[in-house]
């Protein structure tokens, strides 16, 4: 089975977000970055799918030359190749810039099966895997919390809201978007990151007419507010006023 | 791919290993006195502690400058390489002196976790620094070695399945210089113990699973000799670069650690109306510490670079475990000083790092004697012994 794993590289989580002067975009010149986590479990479920059904596990990228380190990453933990759509105005695209740029490439490629990341951490929009299944032609279910794979068929579980799930059957080739703890990240070997040197990162140039679709018009911090409630009333009264609005209100319990 | 790439993919993949042991777990297991089983376990099947076993015997075939780095982020982590580092420094003695048999023999096994070499025996109760007037006796009869005598913390033992033991197998008083007569044994320690050989365990300031060891007429097979009979002091002060910086670099771990904790207490923690950390008295230690470390690791990566490019570095590797000991030492007193009485608490893991990283100061060698051979042996002042 031929499986490729879209990732994108982020601001490292812990990094204290800066904005940047047009207020469009963080202020990423020094930042650290690391592998969308989503993304990293997209890998973990191709690479354990590799493990049981055979094939090949090709990882895709599109951003400027810094994304070269995640790539590495997912080189390092077993993946066999890459594919790195390259272009300094990819950085902070769009989901649907990014999967026109990667679309190209991968249809080529004729992949069995695609997986991406639910969403990434920076912008949220859970948008790039869906619009590239449509650039693909091909079908796709989302917040994939389990994969079987039949001949020509993957059977999936959805994630739904409230603890509930969903199955689905669909023909291959498929995209998936995969959530968060579907497994167990494995760690990088020294062995793997050695042998990551030497596997192939091919190089592609994005579509020439590739633009943005969206704009991002304006980013701000969240302003902290502090707001004091006094209950007042007997101190069971109180209490039970304060229960009722940790409940209702701040929805903490 | 770049030198600077590698440390870099190196240093994140450690990082992510070791934030997987958090410091909840070096927490419990220093209250138990236990041995990091599990984290010593999962570095080693990632491959890491076999840096520096070359590739075609199973390991990576890095450098002192690649397996520092492992070591330094685990220290930097909250965690603490003291379980697992002996199997670095120790490697170069194997790899260097031991014989083609025993390269292949044991360094596969080490390098797949299937044997650990995590114990090193040269200190003695009666002789201490002054290594060449151990007592600990190999007397060869036919095609074994016959061991008395007496080690004192000698870590590790009771979790290796291997020991390098430094031994005199001439006395003395029978050799010329002082420094000859000394040999290096690898003794299973599977059939040693119980056999000739006895571990207690000592309860000590560090959770480092050390111990006593005595040798009752222990019998080590002669094939387990590493190197030529009577130039064991040689291999050993061979080591000793390597070893000075593996060490340095742990230092540099713990001083990050350290710096980084402060940091963020000094910012969160508000009194008179102010975070601490804006009052210059609090402020401006940790940001001399700091200097500190960063200054210590520039050395550090000197000697690792010299190391690796097979230049001589004794003075660079003994300064940069000298600098960094001390700095790591340094922000660990300005941390603890820091978190004022929670620095005490052992839920807040600094008490803990104190204690640990104030053992660099003493072992693997102390301060003192890094003094004393920068004093003699870079700039040719007197011996005083
Ligand atoms: C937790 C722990 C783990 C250890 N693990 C191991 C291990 O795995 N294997 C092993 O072989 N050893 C181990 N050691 C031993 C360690 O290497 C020694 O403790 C250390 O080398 C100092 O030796 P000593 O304790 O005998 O001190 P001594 O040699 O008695 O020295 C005591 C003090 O006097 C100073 N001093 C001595 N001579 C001079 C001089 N000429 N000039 C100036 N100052 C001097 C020393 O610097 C030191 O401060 C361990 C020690 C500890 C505490």
């Amino acid at each position: 089975m031929k499986i490729a794993v879209c990732v994108k590289q982020v601001v490292t989580r812990d990094w204290p977000l800066r904005i940047n002067d047009s207020h469009t975009w963080v202020d990423d010149r020094d930042a650290s970055f690391e592998m969308n986590e989503p993304d990293a479990y997209a890998l973990e479920e191709a690479l354990r799918l590799k493990e049981q059904h055979g094939g090949e596990v090709v990882v895709c990228s599109a951003g400027p030359p810094r994304v070269n380190q995640v790539i590495r990453e997912a080189l390092a933990r077993g993946a066999d190749r890459a594919i790195h759509v390259e272009a300094e105005s990819l950085a902070s695209a769009d989901g649907a810039m990014v999967a026109e740029a990667l679309a190209a490439p991968m249809e080529e490629e004729q992949f069995d099966l695609v997986l991406t990341g639910l969403q990434s951490d920076d912008q949220g929009f859970a948008q790039t895997g869906v619009v590239l299944a449509e650039f693909l032609s091909i079908p796709h279910a989302t917040i994939i919390m389990e994969v079987q794979v039949g001949a020509g068929r993957v059977r999936v579980k959805r994630e739904l809201e409230g603890g509930w799930f969903q199955w689905v059957s669909m023909s291959t080739p498929a995209l998936l978007t995969i959530q968060s703890g579907i497994n167990q990240l494995r760690y990088a070997t020294l062995k793997g990151i050695m042998a990551a040197k030497k596997k192939e990162v091919r190089l592609v140039e994005p579509p020439a007419e590739l633009a943005r679709r969206q704009e991002i018009l304006m980013l701000s911090v969240p302003e902290r507010t502090k707001e004091i409630r006094l209950f007042d009333g007997a101190p069971a009264e109180a209490a039970g006023k304060l229960v009722q609005a940790l409940k209702d209100d701040a929805r903490v319990i | 791919m770049a030198i600077n790439e590698l440390h870099n993919d190196l240093r994140t993949a450690v990082r992510e290993l070791c934030a997987r042991f958090p410091d909840s777990y070096w927490r419990e297991l220093d209250a138990r006195e236990a041995y990091p089983e599990e984290f010593v376990k999962t570095l080693t099947n990632a491959g890491y502690l076999a840096a520096l076993i070359p590739e075609e015997l199973g390991g990576s075939g890095l450098g002192v400058a690649e397996a520092s780095i492992v070591l330094e982020e685990v220290n930097r982590s909250g965690g603490n390489s003291a379980a697992c580092h002996a199997q670095m420094y120790t490697m170069g003695t194997l790899l260097r002196h031991g014989s083609e048999e025993q390269r292949r023999h044991y360094l596969p096994k080490i390098a797949s976790g299937d044997l650990r070499l995590q114990a090193f025996g040269v200190t003695e109760p009666t002789t201490g620094t002054d290594t060449t007037q151990m007592k600990t006796m190999a007397v060869r009869r036919g095609n074994h070695y016959v061991v008395n005598g007496q080690k004192v913390w000698i870590s590790r033992v009771e979790h290796s399945d291997l020991m390098l033991l430094v031994v005199r197998t001439t006395p003395v008083e029978e050799v010329q210089k002082k420094t000859e007569g000394l040999s290096i044994l690898l003794v299973d320690l599977r059939d040693a113990i119980g056999n000739g050989m006895t571990v207690n365990p000592i309860r000590a300031m560090i959770n480092h699973a050390t111990t006593e060891v005595f040798f009752d007429n222990l019998e080590v097979p002669v094939e387990n000799r590493v190197g030529e009979e009577g130039k064991g002091f040689r291999y050993l002060l061979d080591g000793l670069n390597a070893e000075r910086i593996l060490i340095a670099a742990e230092c540099v771990g713990d001083g990050r650690w350290f710096i980084e904790r402060a940091c963020r207490y000094a910012k969160d923690r508000v009194v008179f109306g102010r975070p601490i950390g804006q009052n210059q008295g609090i402020q401006f230690p940790i940001a001399r510490a700091h200097v500190n470390v960063e200054a210590a690791d520039l050395m550090r990566v000197r000697a690792a670079d010299l190391f690796d490019d097979g230049q001589p570095c004794g003075a660079e590797a003994n300064m940069a475990k000298l600098l960094a000991a001390d700095a790591s030492w340094e922000a660990a007193n300005v941390t603890m000083q820091t978190y004022g009485g929670f620095g005490f608490a052992e839920e807040f893991d600094v008490e803990r790092k104190f204690r640990e990283t104030r053992l660099y100061q003493t072992a693997p060698i102390s301060t003192n004697l890094i003094l004393a051979f920068i004093g003699q042996h870079v700039l040719g002042l007197p011996r005083s012994f």
